[in-house]
């Protein structure tokens, strides 16, 4: 038994969950072509949910604050690229490829400028003030969500709003009998960037060395003559970035959003953090990963057990490492 | 201890609000201040059992009203399937107390034990969960609609208590005594009795420890006591009280959905109260229900008026809607928890009470 | 020549008042221990000059600069070092990722580098490990290699002795008294016999006030005074 973890270990360990999970739904679904369409989906349904997850995960375990508002972020990223691709409609119309992509473009920079607005502000506004005190932390962060709930409602209004997407991301690559979604392939690709980019931050440069050091010990990172607040902000902004470019891009898949849609993702978001382990990006993926693909796979074997899927995932690996799967060093 | 001023006001608050529901039927003569006056009585006890696990244990769950919506959802199925008897109210409540007992127990044993911080994620996606799932297995809870259904004969309003030798309902300073009044104060007593059995547990000795746990809960572990445990027991404890609650709620309401008991707007409705009122202090609960269910009640109409009357001016009237009423509430509780996180009972009761 | 100098520091952490008033002063070179018992607010003292709690009222002076109530970080970029009882490494870290954390531009100082692998061999060894994987005496060699990868003007530190084996014990002996020919080291220490061995001036602080101060050679030589302010028995 023992020699059998090792090995795995060696391999990757609990790396290697999706792929089991793959090789199961492989031999209930029986069906390869439809296996490989689910198989897709679920990848970039993850890789979205990575995005919106990374930032809550991090800042946690950089600075222990639990922000119940992040999905405002996810919400509000999803209405401002909306709203940018609609008024740039025009662009997008067009067989100007240029045109469609910088429309696009602009449409995630904008989500993502916002992102980085609105964490400054609930930072330094919200957060700051309850720093080290979980009980207000959680109280104050959802007070922050029902307001900023209530201005999406006023501005946006409650009717579903219907989100153009590029001419070049609609339709599918069909090879063979496996159908591909473009949008999908795009935004895995888009998850996958940006990941690496993290990746490389954190380890391949020294605030990336700072903010690993201050998940572990922020005292003494502090104590090493660093100002630890300054690097909550910035990682704070980033991860509110990060949930508006998720939530704009769960947008364009979704393309039909209601204000609403912040608050179901969130939901998946806690799953995928606490399944993975919080303040740990790797962590962070495999989680978002992992509840990606059952979702798609369940949704297509059992409709019915699709949400609870989920909530049973999380409760069986809570019960097998309490932590998640790939925690921070603490 | 001799009591302080605020200690007193808040003595005489109480005894005035139980006067007033006590004899609301006969003070406010319509039907709608007694459906204030039922439903405040309901959120005290629902927010009164929070109070019991965030003010006394300091941990955050977001499953509440799930839990309420046990207790109401297994009333009014039993009522709707078995008719309208005593065997299904006592059937369906001591179904919906069994549900939320099995539930709390797992998730406070999962959850507790890791990091209080998980509870409140775990329970906030366990109660959304249980929220959709409501409104998806419409054949047995009637999905979004809800279920109504008829409730034992004494509480129908064409039950007749006493009659006058005419054979009409007798009439006491001008109150028909008929099954509505009898399910009001089935409402006001079954819920004092549950106010005061909490505070009676908040004044036993496991309320004390539940106190050294929240002041310090290495110090309490290093002395012996099991904390999760305890907190296991709270959680169970408050999510039974909270079904309890919700299956009064569906014999008073003869209706139950998504939007009268799981919604999430409920739960940040019990949220507001137990900040507005004052953690820990039991008494809180009142005070915050009393306010926020009046507001909901009456406030609204107000910010109707004032959303009129604002109709020149751009996207303020917007934020004056009574639909948007949750932003005010929203930024009001933000500023309490800033600066008054005692809340109101907690705030005077420690007036004077430092000297 | 003064260069640290604690005046009336009071502390309280939560509600509880821990030190009452401590006052000591540290001169520039050598080795400065200070001794006292269990709970006694040795450690309060450190994290307090450090900033980690903040004192108040009191004064603590450096260099003839005020220093309470600045950031720890500020007060870190006096060039001042803090090794606390717990090491503080960052064990997800590699040890060359945590040395170069410390370094003031991210590169390191050859021949700093070159004496810290003379004192303490073990971590060249064990250079892209993850410091975690080391054992308790390589994790403190490492919590003081990383105090002296930059010249510091003070290094605080914490019982680096605790619980580590008499061998190890006598390496870090060695290493403090050649650290301290040229900076100055608070220590804080229960370890008597290598406090004394490598103490030139002393205080003991007994219930979070500072009840004697002065050469640790008279304190040495006094059996009857360690014996009432340290419980030891001649």
């Amino acid at each position: 038994m023992n020699k059998l973890s090792d090995t795995l270990g060696r391999f990757g360990g609990v790396n290697l969950l999706p792929v089991a999970l793959a090789a199961i739904a492989f031999v209930l679904i029986g069906a390869p072509s439809s296996w490989v369409t689910l198989t897709i989906a679920g990848l970039s349904m993850g890789m979205m949910v990575f995005l919106m997850a990374s930032g809550l995960s991090l800042v946690f375990g950089l600075m222990d604050v639990l922000n119940f508002g992040h999905s405002a972020f996810i919400s509000f990223g999803a209405f401002v690229a909306a709203s940018v691709l609609a008024a740039l409609g025009g662009w997008l119309d067009g067989d100007n490829i240029m045109l469609a992509s910088a429309a696009l473009g602009l449409a995630l920079l904008a989500a993502i400028a916002f992102g980085l607005a609105a964490g400054l502000f609930f930072e330094t506004v919200i957060i700051r003030p309850v720093y080290r005190d979980h009980l207000r932390q959680i109280l104050i962060t959802m007070g922050a969500l029902i307001v900023s709930e209530q201005i999406i409602l006023a501005i946006w209004g409650g009717t579903p709003m219907t989100v153009p997407r590029p001419a070049f991301l609609h339709g599918a690559w069909i090879i063979g009998d496996v159908s591909i979604e473009i949008y999908r392939v795009f935004a895995f690709g888009l998850g996958l960037a940006v990941f690496i980019g993290l990746m490389v931050l954190l380890n391949r440069t020294r605030v990336g060395l700072l903010i690993r050091a201050g998940v572990e010990n922020r005292e003494m990172v502090e104590a090493l003559g660093f100002k630890i607040d300054r690097l909550f902000i910035g990682v704070f902004m980033l991860g509110s970035a990060l949930a508006a470019l998720g939530g704009a891009m769960w947008a364009g898949y979704e393309t039909l959003i209601t204000p609403a849609l912040g608050g179901e993702m969130m939901i998946v978001v806690f799953i995928v953090v606490i399944i993975g382990g919080l303040g740990s990006i790797e962590g962070t993926l495999l989680g978002a990963i992992i509840v990606g693909l059952t979702a798609n796979y369940i949704g297509y074997l059992a409709p019915k057990l699709a949400l609870a899927s989920n909530m049973i995932l999380m409760m069986a690996i809570l019960m097998w490492r309490p932590s998640g799967l790939r925690p921070a060093v603490k | 201890m001799k009591d302080t001023f605020g200690a007193l006001a808040i003595k005489t608050t109480m005894l005035v609000i139980a006067a007033l529901l006590l004899f609301a039927p006969f003070l406010f003569q319509d039907v709608r201040a007694l459906e204030v006056a039922a439903r405040i009585c309901i959120f005290i006890v629902l927010v009164a059992s929070y109070d019991l696990l965030i003010g006394y244990t300091g941990i955050v769950s977001f499953a509440h009203t799930m839990f309420f919506g046990f207790g109401a959802y297994g009333t009014a199925i039993a009522l709707k399937q078995m008719g309208p008897g005593w065997d299904a109210v006592a059937f369906g409540t001591g179904a919906g107390v069994l549900l939320s007992l099995v539930v709390a127990a797992a998730i406070g044993l999962i959850s507790l034990r890791v990091k209080a911080i998980f509870f409140a994620m775990i329970t906030l996606a366990t109660a959304s969960v249980v929220l959709v799932l409501a409104s998806q297995l419409s054949q047995i809870t009637g999905g979004e609609d809800g279920i109504t259904y008829r409730v034992p004969e004494l509480f129908k309003p064409t039950t007749k208590l006493l009659v006058d030798e005419n054979g009409q309902v007798l009439r006491w300073f001008g109150v028909k005594l008929n099954g509505k009044l009898a399910a009001y104060y089935f409402v006001f007593l079954t819920s004092m009795v549950l106010f005061f059995l909490m505070l009676r547990i908040t004044a036993s000795p496991l309320g004390t420890v539940l106190k050294a746990i929240r002041e310090n809960e290495a110090r309490a572990e290093a002395v012996g006591y099991r904390v999760v445990a305890y907190r296991t027991f709270v959680f169970c404890l408050s999510a039974v009280v909270a079904s309890l609650a919700g299956s009064v709620y569906a014999v008073w309401l003869k209706y139950t959905g998504p939007e009268t008991t799981l919604s999430f707007s409920i739960m940040i409705d019990i949220l507001l109260m137990v900040v507005i009122g004052g953690m820990g202090t039991m008494w809180g609960a009142v005070v915050g229900a009393v306010l926020m269910v009046m507001a909901q009640y009456y406030l609204r109409d107000l910010m109707g008026a004032a959303a009129e009357a604002m109709a020149g001016i751009p996207l303020l009237p917007e934020f004056l809607d009574p639909d948007r009423w949750l932003f005010w509430l929203g930024i009001i509780f933000i500023l309490l928890v800033y600066f008054f996180p005692k809340g109101i009972v907690g705030t005077l009761m420690t007036k004077g009470a430092r000297r | 020549m003064t260069l640290l100098s604690v005046r009336d520091m009071k502390t309280d952490i939560g509600q509880y008042a821990v030190l009452h008033g401590v006052s000591f002063d540290v001169n520039e070179g050598g080795v400065f221990v200070l001794l006292g018992r269990n709970g006694a607010g040795k450690t309060t003292t450190l994290r307090s000059i450090m900033g980690l709690w903040k004192p108040s009222p009191g004064s603590v002076t450096f260099q003839g600069e005020e220093i309470s109530g600045m950031a720890t970080a500020d007060i870190a970029r006096k060039n001042i070092a803090y090794v606390p009882e717990n090491m503080g490494i960052f064990g997800g870290l590699t040890i060359e990722e945590n040395l170069v954390l410390a370094t003031a531009k991210g590169k390191f100082d050859q021949t700093r580098l070159s004496r810290i692998y003379d004192l303490f061999p073990a971590l060249e060894k064990f250079w892209t490990k993850q410091a975690w994987s080391l054992s308790g005496g390589q994790k403190q060699m490492l919590a003081v290699a990383r105090a002296i990868v930059e010249p510091r003007a003070l290094i605080l530190i914490d019982e680096p002795t605790k619980g580590l084996a008499p061998s190890i014990v006598a390496a870090m002996g060695e290493a403090f008294r050649e650290i301290a020919q040229s900076t100055t080291i608070l220590l804080v220490e229960q370890n008597f016999n290598f406090a004394r061995s490598l103490g030139r001036d002393m205080a003991v602080i007994d219930d979070g006030r500072v009840v004697h101060q002065g050469a640790m050679a008279d304190f040495a030589a006094d059996a009857e005074l360690q014996g009432r302010l340290l419980g030891l028995s001649a």
